[in-house]
């Protein structure tokens, strides 16, 4: 009854192409992110700095991962390694060019790990499927390394570590261990909405078309005359922007400094993974909605036990809380492989009908 | 220059200078290589017969080693702990068909693996929760020591020779069950085309099981030899992977492609490492293994053995 789009009658083309045709969502987007901007007024700040900044972070690089996994369906295990690339060179551009506009240098890394993403999806070009899944871990172990090794990435600082400097934009603190959590919250924020709309536009016109058409069948998509190597690596260099800038977001908004192991295999590749899985192959939205699962759902089992009064020890609850994750993992993918962006399908289909489905 | 000499010319030039290091480095990167074999080895396994490419491996190396050594612990002896390893990966095996497989059939492979992800977590998390997260020795009785071959130049271990050894057999044994018996020629059958070997007869869900229980006594094994020369501890896991370039070197769905790949993914790692380690700055183990198998991969896309992709539209 309340999401029905009868009577909403488009007069022109351009109506017609929005992003959000039906009014409902429209209103229902614009709602949402009103809501999202006022979070910093009500949350405090460790529900800033450990649950929504690294939501935000997390959700812009399953966006990036999507656009190359979901929609030009080229396996990568390498978005660590994509994401350090851009953390390390905003470190290098903010700390060497004095009085670069942060929000520059933020771009310029994405770029930087743009074209990092390039060289590495050259062998997709010959590589498919799973062998180019663990092909890309080169990539991950590599980069990683030579970050590891080589000061002049780090400045030689003796710690090896890389640590966000104090940056401002429009007079207000943004970067660097003395900003406000609101203030960072407000810039990852608007990075995620900006970028999920470019994503949004870029995966229905002419490029997304390409990237589905090599994605669903490459030696078909050729023959209709789609250049495999043009679109394949536009599609390495576009998600690895994202994941570039999510990178720089990480150190800059979220962690404030770290080393390479803050994007190791594990807590970022594989978690990106999942989240792009279970919020849903192929979607926009779905990879915000399986960001948002993947990181509540762990703060939720540590919180759980002391919640109800249940007290045991820090390692049994940290293996307890690894075989639930699991079991979660396994169970959804058996009860909805196609992910969030599924079930909301249905769910809208649902209230399309409520409550007189026929 | 420098740098291009260090790593293009001064190598080559040591390697002639001191050949019996180089010997050397060989023999040890064999004996790693077999190792490396027996894990890509359950991967293969896994991947002919259900098309999972299977993450959780390595977890079923750290799972099957953790239960031997905390079923030694508990005072009992080798050969008892050794059936109840065996008996607990053989029902590991009907678990992950009665409650994964079973309800996955006819996803795509990259939704198995994410299952295989999590299944990863789940081995992990109950290996540990049952017999703690210490390092454990694994006393087994393998001899470890040093000896010399030609004339005492080269420098060579007893363990690895046996390791080595262990890894043959078992490479051997597995051989001759695929060619030769039934359940092997089943095997292979469901590896070949899932619906024809159903429309012949094969159960599936027993091959499944099979399968599992197979990979899970090559985990044991991988477990045993890796745990009695390194501990039995969470890194076990991580040797995955150090399969994974294995797997994409020999091919997938190869069981000889396993093997080669393994030695020369060892053999490649430890030369680098002693030749070309220092000039780099150490510690290139870790990516080299995957660069090699990437540089294969340009010119032989499915791998060393792999069977040829052809493509239709």
């Amino acid at each position: 009854m309340f999401y029905r789009e009868a009577g909403q009658f488009k007069t022109t083309y351009q109506d017609d192409q929005a992003v959000f045709p039906v009014l409902q969502d429209k209103a229902a987007v614009f709602l949402l992110i009103l809501v999202a901007y006022a979070v910093p007024f009500v949350a405090d700040e460790y529900w800033l700095q450990a649950i929504f900044i690294q939501f935000l972070v997390f959700a812009l690089m399953a966006i990036g991962l999507n656009i190359l996994m979901g929609y030009a369906g080229q396996v990568s295990l390498g978005t660590g390694a994509f994401a350090a690339v851009g953390a390390y060179a905003c470190y290098k551009l903010t700390t060497n060019i004095e009085g670069m506009n942060i929000i520059v240098a933020i771009l310029l890394s994405g770029g930087c790990a743009a074209a990092v993403g390039v060289v590495f999806g050259l062998p997709s070009l010959r590589i498919k499927g799973f062998y180019l899944a663990v092909a890309t871990l080169a990539a991950q172990f590599f980069i990683l390394w030579l970050f590891n090794k080589v000061g002049w990435f780090y400045n030689n600082n003796p710690s090896g570590t890389i640590t966000a400097p104090p940056r401002e934009l429009f007079g207000v603190l943004i970067t660097g261990p003395s900003a406000s959590p609101e203030a960072r919250y407000i810039v990852c924020l608007t990075f995620l909405i900006v970028f999920a709309w470019f994503a949004k536009n870029l995966v229905r016109g002419r490029i997304g078309r390409n990237w589905m058409a090599i994605r669903d069948m490459d030696i078909a998509a050729e023959i209709i005359g789609i250049r495999p190597l043009q679109t394949k690596l536009l599609a390495f260099a576009i998600s690895s922007f994202y994941c570039g800038v999510a990178g720089a977001l990480m150190i800059f908004c979220w962690l404030g400094s770290a080393e390479t192991e803050a994007f190791d295999l594990v807590n970022v590749s594989f978690r990106v993974l999942f989240m792009i899985i279970i919020g849903g192959l192929g979607s926009i939205g779905g990879s915000i909605m399986g960001a948002a699962f993947i990181i509540l759902v762990p703060i939720f089992l540590t919180n759980f036990p002391p919640m109800v009064g249940l007290d045991i020890s820090t390692a049994l609850q940290k293996h307890l809380e690894e075989i639930i994750f699991g079991v979660m993992i396994v169970f959804f993918l058996i009860v909805e492989p196609e992910g969030f962006a599924r079930l909301w399908q249905i769910l809208r289909e649902k209230l399309r009908k409520w409550p007189f489905p026929y | 220059m420098e740098f291009l000499e260090s790593i293009l010319v001064t190598p080559f030039i040591e390697i002639w200078e001191s050949p019996y290091y180089f010997i050397e480095l060989v023999l040890v990167g064999l004996s790693t290589g077999v190792l490396y074999s027996l894990v890509a080895l359950g991967f293969v396994l896994i991947f002919k017969a259900s098309g999972m490419f299977n993450f959780a491996q390595g977890a079923m190396v750290l799972f099957a080693a953790l239960t031997l050594v905390g079923l030694m612990e508990h005072g009992l002896p080798l050969w008892a702990a050794l059936i109840l390893s065996v008996a607990t990966m053989v029902g590991l095996a009907f678990l992950v068909e009665r409650f994964m497989l079973r309800h996955l059939v006819n996803q795509e492979g990259l939704i198995l693996f994410m299952a295989t992800i999590g299944l990863n977590f789940i081995l992990e998390g109950t290996g540990q929760l049952m017999w703690g997260s210490d390092v454990k020795r694994l006393e087994i009785g393998i001899p470890d020591q040093p000896f010399d071959i030609l004339g005492g130049k080269v420098l060579l271990n007893t363990f690895d020779v046996t390791a080595a050894f262990i890894g043959a057999l078992l490479v051997i044994t597995l051989a001759v069950f695929f060619q030769k018996t039934p359940m092997g020629r089943a095997l292979r059958a469901v590896a070949d085309d899932h619906q024809a070997a159903l429309s012949v007869g094969i159960p599936l869900k027993t091959i499944w099981i099979a399968v599992w229980t197979i990979a899970g006594i090559v985990a044991l094994v991988a477990g045993i030899v890796w745990g009695a020369k390194s501990g039995v501890q969470f890194s076990l896991s991580l040797i995955a992977l150090k399969a994974l370039p294995v797997l994409i070197l020999g091919g997938f769905t190869s069981v000889p492609g396993a093997i080669v790949g393994g030695l020369i993914i060892g053999v490649g790692e430890k030369v680098a490492e002693g030749f070309w380690g220092p000039a780099l700055g150490g510690a290139i183990e870790n990516w080299f293994a995957y660069m090699l198998a990437l540089a294969f991969l340009v010119f032989r896309p499915q791998g060393l053995f792999g069977e040829k992709i052809i493509e239709r539209v």
